[in-house]
């Protein structure tokens, strides 16, 4: 086995694995060494093996707190990945109107995560919000502070309009990206309009969707900001979603439950985005010889 | 099948196209018979691709009408007007088997599925992709998937005529030549009109039985690929078919013969008294294969200095140099060419005169 002998090339990795280690593995181990033990301060601490594990798979409110947030994000990605392709269809193909269509489509993007919060607060509180008040005035009680459903509209507005211009910008580089041909000859067979979207866009489109809706996914899996701003989670538990449940116990000082729920909820997501990827690589090539 | 045919067609991709070098299109008439195999030839950015277009309506000419069997078929859209198109890269739908690939222009024209499964059979048959129907066609190698775009032109047995543009830059020289038999027999044996563009003299003259050769949005000459190259009714003609092309001097005209380069060139004298009451720039034109080059002077031959000489294995290119003009003459193989000083003939029957680039005659 001579060609062992000479192993420098190996401290070319060095620098790679150190910043992996740094920003990635220590915290990961430390919130793996929190999982499996009680601390109750320094140097007094025992091991608890898999108890917060049990505890915290067994427990009713992090049940509803993950139901809770599939339904979130599934609604999100019904939502946000249509009408990210339909604005990405309507969208102008050349001249002026290109430019401005994805600027202002840019817009959102641009916003940080808790400016959008206190903007969409602002706008539909029912005293002195523009939505708000209009709403109300048309005769529908709405208010997100106190009734659940309302502010569940109230966040799935907010995340709408924050993201669905990714999914837009994303399905028009994917749509720009087809040739002129695939058109041409779609109207020499004699295509229908819905058959080109559905024979050709679509999936010309397919890569562009899977990275939309992984990004859409795991964003909206870990949403944070946008409730904490609006309501803290509340009212009761409706918008405590997963991350502001995990807060909510860390800030409690359950730093054992906590990091044994944080390691769960790293696995769901990572669990997730590999279905997802797996299946969207899957469609239309399914039975590839 | 259908007589094509296109009236005072021209188009130009500018708003406002006002003068003649605005049209990539310039206006012509032009009639493509019913059943012929026609290649369009000419260089690229000549217009062949736009002139496709403007057949098949993808394009809405800017002027003139387009005719098919006498039918003004102008401002209807390709899918009603009852044509097919293969484009230079293969157009595939992914998420199709071969067989709903090929079905598909039949589907969207609502035929019966019994219909539609005897029809794509034998075009398949026909294609040799039989054993491939019931895959991907996205798993397909290039050749396989232009002879889906193919087949998908062939699938509707009743098409006007089918159109190509340049259909084999993608693929391999010898499956190219497989191709191109293929079109030629399925040619043959369904008398379909075929108008097939292309760059390559080669392929237009193995492919098609009237080739017309277009330059700068024009059409200059339609012939058989012999009367092309015998009778090139344009200097381009002349020298774009042919290797090497034709050799084109710049010529004064004097009582039966032409000069070249202070030297007196004999040609006949109905063609030098014509060429005496015409307009424009004269240009003599001969093929190198005409050209008769000896040792000694003969009655009628010109001087001229021996440039080089490559020898091609078959047949020899000799350069030669007539005054400030360079000929290429193509020579026996067996022929000795003297070393410096040699003597031209040019045959009168062959030796051209071309004003501002047309035949006189």
């Amino acid at each position: 086995m001579g060609k062992w002998e000479d192993n420098k090339a190996w401290f070319l990795v060095l620098p790679v694995f150190l910043l992996v280690a740094i920003s990635a593995i220590i915290p990961l181990m430390t919130v793996v060494n929190y999982s499996v033990q009680d601390i109750f301060g320094p140097g007094d601490r025992i091991f608890v093996g898999t108890e917060w594990f049990e505890d915290m798979l067994s427990n009713r409110r992090l049940h509803d707190a993950l139901w809770r947030q599939f339904l979130f994000s599934g609604l999100v990605l019904l939502i946000e990945i249509p009408l990210g392709v339909l604005i990405a269809l309507a969208m102008p193909k050349r001249g002026w109107g290109v430019s401005v269509s994805l600027v202002l489509l840019a817009l959102p993007l641009l916003i940080p995560w808790n400016v959008i919060g206190t903007i969409w607060i602002i706008f539909t509180r029912p005293d002195i919000g523009l939505l708000g008040v209009a709403i109300n005035g048309l005769g529908f009680e709405f208010d997100h502070t106190s009734a659940p459903l309302d502010a569940w509209i109230t966040v799935m507005l907010m995340e709408v309009w924050h993201w669905t211009p990714l999914v837009a910008l994303l399905a028009y580089a994917g749509l720009r990206a087809i040739p002129e041909a695939y058109f041409q000859a779609a109207r020499i067979d004699g295509a229908s309009p819905w058959a080109v979207f559905r024979y050709i866009q679509l999936p010309k489109m397919r890569g562009v969707l899977t990275i939309a809706v992984l990004l859409r996914f795991m964003d909206s899996f870990l949403i944070y900001a946008e409730p904490f701003v609006l309501t803290g989670g509340g009212p009761g538990n409706s918008t405590t979603f997963l991350s502001i449940y995990l807060v909510k116990l860390s800030t409690a000082m359950d730093v054992g439950p906590a990091a044994a729920f944080s390691i769960i909820y790293f696995l769901i997501i990572l669990l997730f985005s590999w279905l997802f990827y797996q299946a969207l690589q899957n469609v239309g090539t399914g039975d590839r010889q | 099948m259908a007589r094509i045919e296109l009236k005072q067609i021209a188009h130009s991709y500018l708003p406002k196209p006002e003068a003649e070098s605005d049209y990539a299109l310039r206006r012509h008439d032009h009639v493509w018979r019913d059943g012929g195999a026609y290649a369009l030839l000419g260089p690229s950015g000549c217009g062949k691709t736009t002139l496709l277009n403007v057949i098949s309506g993808l394009i809405q000419p800017t002027e003139g009408r387009v005719l098919y069997d006498g039918e003004d078929v102008t401002d209807l859209p390709p899918q009603r007007r009852n044509i097919a198109q293969v484009f230079q890269f293969p157009v595939i739908y992914d998420t199709m088997t071969v067989y709903e690939n090929l079905a598909f222009p039949l589907k969207n024209r609502g035929m019966d599925t019994a219909r539609i499964e005897a029809r794509v059979g034998e075009v398949a048959e026909m294609l040799e992709l039989t054993p491939h129907l019931r895959r991907r066609a996205m798993a397909l190698g290039a050749d396989a998937k232009q002879k889906i775009s193919l087949g998908r032109g062939l699938v509707r047995s009743d098409v006007a005529a089918i159109l190509f543009d340049e259909p084999l830059t993608v693929i391999d020289p010898h499956l190219k030549w497989q191709l191109r038999r293929k079109l030629k027999q399925i040619h043959e044996r369904y008398h379909l009109t075929l108008i097939y563009v292309t760059h390559d003299q080669n392929e237009a003259l193995t492919l098609a039985d009237q080739v017309a050769v277009m330059v700068e949005g024009e059409i200059v000459q339609v012939g058989t690929p012999q009367d092309l190259f015998e009778d090139p009714q344009h200097t381009f003609v002349g020298y774009f078919i042919g290797s090497p092309g034709m050799n084109i001097l710049p010529c004064a005209v004097e009582p039966g013969a032409a000069v070249v380069g202070g030297q007196r060139i004999p040609l006949d004298g109905r063609l030098s008294d014509k060429a005496g009451a015409v307009q424009g720039a004269l240009e003599l034109g001969i093929r190198p294969e005409y050209l008769c080059l000896a040792e000694s002077s003969t009655n009628g031959a010109v001087p001229v200095a021996v440039k080089r000489v490559e020898d091609l294995g078959n047949y020899k290119i000799a350069t030669l140099s007539l005054g400030a003009h360079t000929i290429k003459a193509k020579l026996p193989e067996d022929q000795d060419v003297p070393g410096e000083q040699a003597f031209l003939t040019f045959p009168p029957e062959r030796t051209k005169l071309y004003a501002d680039g047309r035949l006189v005659a």
